[in-house]
């Protein structure tokens, strides 16, 4: 057993996207959990004993027992706490539509982030092809919510849930890549709007300046100018 | 009626065999259409427009893309015996392993045994660490789930029949009996199980595709280990 405390405890890093789909699927649930910010550049005894094979955040412990990697928290938060007090599922109850949900975050999950890293840390030929895959990616998500009020359509999601975090970091990268998300997705940035007035968004999305300024850290860290 | 299911898929493909594998294991009747991946079909272009890769599952008029995301519509579609176990904890830790396959395992995995000099030792030395993480998961069990296989152990069935088959068409060993007895043996337990044998490919078959493709996946291997 990793950790002793009954309950939920979330070992995360504030500005995490990935930790951030944890916080919003626990708000979702009404779920009562306690936040555990994690030291990464001096990781603790609990976090490397929770999840020795990554070492990394989130890490939710359930009753002490660790699950890991961000898509897989939800989920297990999802079917762990089913329909609690009246609180709708986070994936829908139709399994091609659960599959759509699930390709969608998957996707984001393997484009998303690294793309947009690529394009902070990177110049020249390298950024611009960043810059063209980012647009790329963008669009297709623009696609995909199409004239939905959400990615699974009428109802907030396990999809949404998946690429709203990821929403703080459009500034950072319309920054850096020299466009503008509204112009080239207004669907997706109008999808965004909506997500924020959801309390369990808002309270847990980094404000999109405080994101620009922790990249510009990094960079000054790592020596980028 | 169910409407029809059909595979988009291709001979060599791991990806491929674990949606046919989870198909198999649900007693789900399909068609397969072998794809040729250098010259991709309308078919499969059309039903998956993002990646434009295999495998796809067609049910009906409905498409879904992703082996891992498909392995999940296919125990929640149909019924049949479950591939995922049905406490949502240990759902997560098989939905941990697969994710360990994919994105830990498979790259060093695949690349020690298509790459050469430094580069290879390197993958070699990555995938043995992850390799081990596994012997100890299966130690005392003939399959990662208990008795039966179920999903973990089809999402890692690139180390049950595509294991030896690259062994032989690249001359290269990482998985070495000595050092990891049980994954060797849950390998000859996957290959001889019968409830796959429908959608188990033919060794000779898939030896004889790697060899004729010996070029172009050591190619593709040094591209990957580039990125």
């Amino acid at each position: 057993m990793a950790g002793e405390k009954k309950g939920l405890q979330l070992l995360d890093f504030w500005v995490s996207p990935f930790g951030q789909r944890c916080r919003i699927a626990l708000s979702e649930k009404g779920l009562p959990y306690e936040y555990l910010e994690q030291d990464l550049g001096n990781k603790s005894e609990l976090l490397l004993r929770s999840n020795p094979v990554h070492k990394k955040i989130p890490v939710l412990l359930h009753d002490g027992r660790p699950v890991c990697e961000s898509l897989i928290i939800v989920q297990y938060i999802d079917e762990a706490f089913p329909g609690k007090d009246g609180k709708p599922a986070l994936l829908p109850a139709d399994p091609y539509a659960r599959a759509q949900a699930r390709f969608w975050a998957d996707y984001v999950d393997k484009k998303l982030y690294d793309c947009g890293t690529r394009l902070w840390k990177l110049k020249g030929e390298a950024q611009q092809q960043a810059r063209k895959e980012m647009l790329e990616i963008l669009r297709t998500l623009d696609g995909a919510l199409g004239d939905g009020k959400f990615f699974g359509g009428e109802a907030f999601g396990f999809a949404d849930v998946a690429i709203a975090p990821f929403t703080a970091w459009f500034l950072t990268y319309e920054r850096h890549g020299e466009f503008s998300v509204e112009e080239e997705c207004p669907r997706l940035v109008a999808w965004a709007k909506r997500c924020g007035e959801r309390e369990s968004v808002a309270k847990n999305l980094t404000p999109p300046e405080k994101v620009y300024e922790f990249i510009c850290g990094m960079k000054k860290r790592f020596g980028i100018e | 009626m169910s409407p029809p299911v059909k595979v988009i898929g291709a001979l060599g493909s791991t990806f491929s065999h674990r949606v046919e594998a989870a198909l198999c294991l649900k007693g789900v009747p399909y068609e397969l259409i072998q794809e040729d991946l250098n010259n991709k079909s309308e078919l499969l272009l059309t039903h998956n427009p993002v990646k434009k890769k295999v495998p796809v599952l067609l049910h009906g008029d409905q498409a879904i893309c992703e082996s891992l995301v498909i392995i999940e519509y296919v125990d929640e579609a149909f019924e049949g015996p479950p591939l995922l176990p049905i406490d949502p904890y240990d759902r997560a830790v098989a939905r941990f392993w697969a994710d360990f396959m994919d994105n830990k395992l498979l790259k060093p995995f695949w690349l020690a045994h298509w790459t050469e000099g430094e580069v290879q030792k390197g993958f070699a030395k990555e995938a043995m660490e992850n390799l081990a993480l596994l012997e100890v998961q299966l130690r005392g069990k003939r399959f990662f789930g208990g008795d039966t296989v179920g999903y973990i152990d089809i999402v890692f069935c690139c180390l049950a029949p595509w294991l030896s088959v690259i062994e032989e068409v690249t001359g290269m060993t990482v998985v070495d009996e000595s050092e990891y007895p049980a994954l060797r043996q849950w390998e000859k337990e996957y290959n001889s199980y019968e409830a796959l044998k429908p959608c188990l490919p033919g060794r000779d078959q898939l030896v004889a595709y790697f060899t004729e493709n010996k070029e172009k996946y050591k190619m593709y291997a040094n591209a990957w280990a580039q990125q």
